[in-house]
């Protein structure tokens, strides 16, 4: 599909169409019934997460918050089509592939609840913390393959980056590293329109992201990022790739992030009403229902259960999180500065407790 | 026991932490092949191979950030930055990234890598290639910096860097590589970081400086010996975390202190240490401290060298001038 899906604007990957149906039967993968209910639960896990903590956040009980919704098919297609033991190096709007890769929402609710202990991961989950820096996961992940390269392991590691990343160097510079070492990289560019409030077509005048790749001398596809089946395939695709020692992939997966950039952004300064509902029939989580529906795998009793359940799931998680949340020991924010604490930091603490004691 | 340059000193500590190390990997611009623009990697690549010696597109931010995720992914990543002066595409990654990585993964992901830095002035050489860097990369929690002044040093500085578990900057003296030789042991050894080393002892005043000052201090030193004068002289070795109680314990001695430097002078090294002792040490000093640093200003070029780096002559001034001062 690399070579057929080039690129081109009018030329966009697509398996499922927005009613649910597939429109290319051949490239339909093969996937379990599990894993299909696992993609489709951490879905709507992720989707409804997303709503309660916009909301948690306006009840001024959650802090910034910066949801995925709209993005959920892009970043569960990633994650389906990764194998436990490849490594994913973030940007800070993936919470899909975090729950989808085993990070527990009370950590990732705990981190946005402004405690760096939510970025614990658990053991063996290798997906690195959420990078809120714009545009270094590339260099990271360059680094990553590396030491997989040099140690002879077949892991692969996966990146994301939203379209307005691609305007830093380090998404250049790191992917052309991957590309002249041929390391075992996935580059998916999650292309949600906007980066906060300025559109794609202010940021650059190139017509696609994907063909950014031709720079870099490797496979690159349009692919619709709402359509979970045609991201899992052209994942799969690049990862096996990959995997086999061929070196880094480029994907833009073409999607619409139905919500704000973050809490503190009001998108109704720069999008409008129409648009927004335009993309609401395109909502990947409509077509992915009916596919699953379709296939036998679930209905509308399931959902309106599963739906009541992640209500309760979720309110006990936030209330859990709310309950120790805000406990954090001054030594806490010292104590990974360095492996060991220096004399200075020990000094430190030491000044300010002697403060806190003689209040 | 053989006798090398620093920079000789610097290539055997890389081939002795390979040979003992599977892990370390040794790369950056011009890095593999060529050996580095000034030969410090030289040969290496030929004995470890070209997978853990290594080439890379000019791109500094990759250099740093790709040491990340190796460092993550279980290596020991040794990178070199070809200048001082080309740090700063860099800087953003071992800023953002490596010096927090750390703190943001509450102590799960370490990033033990080494960024080797050819440091510091006084080559005659282009704009970019004699700068000093130490106010940028000492204010960044999460990083330790060290820079060594003699070929002993040198190697067990670097060791010590390999095997230390948070991000290292190891500035290299470049206008020293090849200016002497000493005796350095064949086994491997480390000089603990954090630890400064007295070079000099003396009573009339204290003396810190770093990396390739460190001789011109030692030489004004022996100059003003002969007018009765008896000057100590730290080297510091470790800028970050420093060794305050060695500073203090000649501070308290001596009475007098100075900080000569070619980094800059406003918000520069030197002005972190002379706050440190007028902390620690306010009682016991004779006479308010002494900057002798580098000018605020650009790098100059060649033919403006002199006036900028301190010269033997400055340093011997603003000893007798310091010297003067009475309590």
């Amino acid at each position: 599909m690399f070579k057929v899906y080039n690129g081109k604007k009018d030329k966009v990957y697509q398996i499922l169409n927005e009613k649910g149906v597939i429109i290319n039967e051949k490239d339909e993968p093969k996937l379990k019934k599990e894993t299909l209910l696992k993609m489709y639960k951490t879905a709507l896990l992720a989707r409804q997460a997303d709503i309660k903590g916009l909301q948690y956040q306006r009840q001024g009980r959650m802090l910034t918050y910066a949801p995925n919704m709209g993005q959920e098919a892009t970043q569960i297609g990633i994650a389906a089509a990764m194998e436990e033991r490849d490594w994913f190096s973030p940007m800070y709007r993936d919470l899909s592939i975090q729950l989808y890769r085993g990070e527990p929402l009370e950590n990732i609710y705990l981190y946005w609840y402004g405690n760096e202990r939510g970025s614990i991961k658990p053991s063996g989950v290798k997906n690195l913390p959420i990078n809120v820096i714009i545009g270094s996961q590339s260099n990271i992940a360059a680094g990553l393959a590396m030491a997989s390269k040099v140690r002879g392991t077949d892991e692969v590691t996966v990146f994301t980056i939203g379209d307005g990343g691609t305007s830093h160097g380090e998404f250049y510079e790191g992917l052309n590293f991957s590309g002249a070492f041929d390391l075992p990289v996935v580059a998916v560019i999650q292309n949600n329109q906007y980066a906060i409030s300025t559109p794609t077509h202010v940021a650059t005048k190139a017509d696609t992201f994907a063909q950014k790749g031709v720079a870099f001398g490797i496979p690159y596809a349009l692919v619709d990022g709402n359509d979970v089946l045609a991201v899992y395939k052209a994942v799969k695709q690049a990862i096996d790739h990959a995997r086999k020692g061929n070196g880094p992939s480029l994907i833009e997966a073409y999607t619409y992030r139905m919500g704000p950039h973050t809490t503190s952004d009001d998108p109704s300064i720069y999008r409008t009403k129409e648009e927004e509902d335009a993309w609401a029939k395109k909502d990947p989580l409509i077509r992915f229902k009916a596919y699953m529906i379709s296939k036998g795998y679930w209905s509308e009793a399931e959902e309106s259960a599963y739906l009541e359940e992640l209500d309760t799931y979720i309110g006990d998680v936030f209330r859990k999180v709310e309950s120790y949340g805000a406990e954090v020991a001054l030594e806490e924010i010292f104590e990974h500065t360095y492996k060991e604490l220096t004399d200075e930091l020990k000094e430190q603490i030491k000044e300010h407790k002697q403060f806190m004691e003689e209040l | 026991m053989k006798t090398l340059t620093l920079l000789q000193a610097i290539n055997e500590a890389l081939d002795q932490a390979m040979a003992h190390d599977d892990r370390v990997v040794v790369y950056g611009e011009d890095a593999g092949f060529e050996g580095g623009v000034f030969r410090v990697t030289a040969g290496l690549q030929e004995k470890y191979g070209k997978l853990r010696v290594f080439d890379t597109p000019i791109s500094e931010s990759t250099l740093t950030g790709s040491a990340i995720g190796m460092a993550i992914n279980g290596l020991l990543p040794v990178a070199e930055i070809q200048f001082d002066g080309f740090i700063f595409p860099g800087l953003t990654d071992l800023v953002t990234h490596a010096a927090r990585f750390r703190n943001r993964s509450r102590g799960q992901y370490g990033v033990p890598m080494v960024l080797r830095v050819p440091h510091g002035g006084g080559i005659r050489a282009l704009e970019h290639h004699s700068e000093s860097i130490e106010a940028f990369v000492n204010a960044v929690p999460g990083l330790k910096v060290v820079t060594p002044s003699t070929p002993y040093d040198a190697k067990g500085l670097l060791l010590a860097a390999i095997n230390d578990p948070d991000p290292v900057v190891y500035l290299e003296p470049k206008k020293i590589y090849r200016a002497g030789r000493q005796e350095v042991p064949n086994e491997m050894y480390e000089i603990p970081i954090g630890k400064a080393n007295v070079v000099k002892e003396g009573t009339d005043m204290t003396i810190v400086a770093w990396g390739s000052i460190v001789r011109i201090v030692l030489k004004a030193a022996s100059m003003v010996l002969e007018e009765g004068i008896n000057v100590e002289v730290i080297d510091l070795r470790t800028l970050v975390p420093y060794d305050k109680e060695t500073i203090i314990n000649s501070v308290k001695k001596t009475g007098k202190f100075m900080v000569v430097t070619e980094a800059v002078k406003s918000y520069g090294p030197a002005s972190e240490l002379i706050t440190m002792v007028n902390e620690k040490a306010f009682y016991s000093l004779e006479a308010a401290p002494v900057r002798l640093t580098g000018f605020d200003i650009t790098v100059p070029l060649a033919r403006g060298e002199k006036y900028h780096f301190p010269s033997e002559e400055k340093v011997v001034s603003y000893i007798r001038k310091l010297h003067k001062e009475k309590a």
